[in-house]
């Protein structure tokens, strides 16, 4: 009661812990194509910031630059800076394999490995650590505890991952994400292939998880945003439009575009 | 601040019939009040019960408006300004009903009233009930029109029916100490001047609503007040006791 109570707290009086991650007037292209227009956003620490916006509006690509996944791609390219530690993460002298340990992912659609679901965390902890037999299994149920399946799979770790329902398999994914033990979480619409409890079940698990990690989510649907961001960020054809609390945001937002897009009167 | 119909036109007419109730709603209380305040004036008791009688129409729109905002909340799941508009009727429709109350309430003294006779002025009630029916109007309007300049300008005018009030509340107390068989009609009196009142308190209410529900902020500057008559309420001679 007392951590719902100043959970509540945090959001109402609309406090925002100190950036994790600081992006100022970054650019991004695919090719000759301007995907976002001076992006300048604090990801605050160990709080969750949705973002918002109609298809295309590039909040995508702000969380692909925020681990890099950009660059995989010939002909993609960020320019300004991203600053985490202090790094600007965008710059040439990052090592993309700690960056990527730092800032994990989870996608639209889970992405389980056609292995077993002890393994499909194990896989991602080997890249990073040597742990011995007993510590990984150690990693291994943390992280499933902590992604809130350890109780539904504990009996069947060495079956295929295959196997799990697609909120369970979600859950597998935020678990492999958080077994390498990120600072910061990067949510591409997680729930968006979701039936409505699983749904719910990522959404108190994205609660339960900021308590460690900083969370940027990226979410078509409104009523999530509403339900999990401390604070939502508002795109617009590669423009932030809009950054505030999300009681403030959904409530009151100051900008006209805010306004029409979320009260479903875009375009 | 008028708005572009929303992509899902059934939530538009939905909006639409909500924003239709609430005028249908303020029209039937104006008259309501506008009934009550000639049938104390021209104390005329006809009036007074068709005031009377306008009561269960009110409630039934007041009902009817929370029935469609309920539905509007769990259906719709309205964002911004939609959310203020519709949060809003809840708290604005109940503001009504009270309003339609207290002219039921001065429309059934004013019958009382008509059987005794007055052996003074009803001026300065009249003018009380006259600035209560305009605030009543303004904020109405400033209901449909989602208009918060409005909605400033009846939350500012609510003084002068409080002050108004402060001194028919000395008049009326005068009368009763100078011949006692008046007090039954002024303790009437009394009540519908303070019914009056209450409208205007009510009506001030709308306004900072509407103000909410238009700009998304709130009206928090203190509302300018004056003297408050309840401390006379024990009498000039409280002063020596204390």
């Amino acid at each position: 009661m007392a951590t719902m109570q100043s959970g509540l707290q945090a959001r109402s009086e609309q406090a925002l812990g100190a950036p994790r991650v600081a992006i100022r007037n970054l650019d991004f292209f695919y090719g000759a194509n301007q995907a976002l227009k001076r992006i300048s956003l604090d990801v605050p620490e160990r709080q969750v910031t949705a973002m918002i916006g109609p298809s295309g509006c590039g909040k995508s690509t702000l969380l692909r630059v925020l681990n890099r996944m950009y660059d995989l791609y010939p002909g993609q390219r960020a320019a300004g800076e991203v600053t985490m530690d202090g790094q600007n993460i965008i710059g040439r002298d990052v090592d993309l394999n700690d960056l990527r340990s730092r800032v994990g992912m989870v996608f639209q659609k889970p992405t389980p490995f056609p292995m077993s679901i002890h393994d499909n965390i194990a896989f991602g902890v080997r890249l990073h650590e040597r742990l011995g037999r007993a510590e990984m299994d150690e990693r291994v149920e943390w992280s499933l505890t902590r992604a809130a399946i350890w109780t539904e799979v504990k009996d069947r770790l060495h079956s295929s991952a295959a196997s799990l329902s697609g909120g369970q398999q979600q859950r597998l994914c935020i678990a492999r994400t958080i077994a390498v033990r990120p600072e910061v979480i990067l949510l591409d619409e997680p729930t968006s292939a979701l039936d409505p409890i699983s749904t719910l079940k990522v959404e108190e698990l994205i609660d339960e998880l900021k308590q460690d990690f900083t969370i940027a989510i990226v979410t078509h649907n409104m009523q999530q945003a509403a339900r999990c961001a401390d604070q939502v960020a508002f795109f617009y054809l590669g423009e932030l439009v809009e950054v505030a609390p999300a009681a403030e945001l959904f409530t009151a937002p100051k900008q006209k575009r805010t306004q029409e897009y979320i009260t479903g009167r875009f375009g | 601040m008028s708005q572009a119909p929303h992509i899902v036109k059934s939530f538009s007419q939905e909006l639409q019939l909500l924003h239709d109730l609430m005028a249908e709603m303020g029209g039937l209380v104006e008259s309501q009040l506008a009934l009550a305040t000639e049938a104390i004036v021209n104390r005329d008791p006809e009036l007074a019960t068709r005031a009377v009688q306008q009561d269960p129409a009110v409630d039934a729109l007041e009902r009817q408006v929370e029935q469609l905002v309920i539905r509007m909340l769990a259906l719709r799941q309205p964002m911004a300004s939609d959310l203020r508009q519709i949060v809003s009727a809840l708290k604005i429709t109940a503001a009504l009903e009270r309003i339609g109350d207290y002219a039921k309430n001065v429309a059934k003294r004013s019958i009382v009233l008509g059987q005794s006779p007055l052996p003074f002025s009803l001026t300065g009630l009249a003018t009380m009930a006259r600035l209560a029916q305009e605030s009543l109007h303004l904020v109405i309007d400033a209901v449909g029109e989602t208009d918060p300049d409005k909605a400033v300008q009846v939350w500012q005018s609510d003084q002068v029916i409080d002050d108004l009030y402060n001194s028919i509340f000395r008049e009326l107390i005068t009368y009763m100490m100078e011949d006692a068989r008046s007090i039954t009609a002024c303790t009437h009196l009394l009540f519908i001047a303070k019914n009056l009142e209450r409208i205007g308190d009510h009506a001030t209410n709308i306004a900072e609503t509407v103000y909410y529900a238009a700009t998304g902020t709130v009206l928090t500057d203190e509302r300018p007040r004056g003297g408050d008559v309840s401390a006379h309420a024990a009498g000039p001679r409280q002063e020596s006791g204390a």
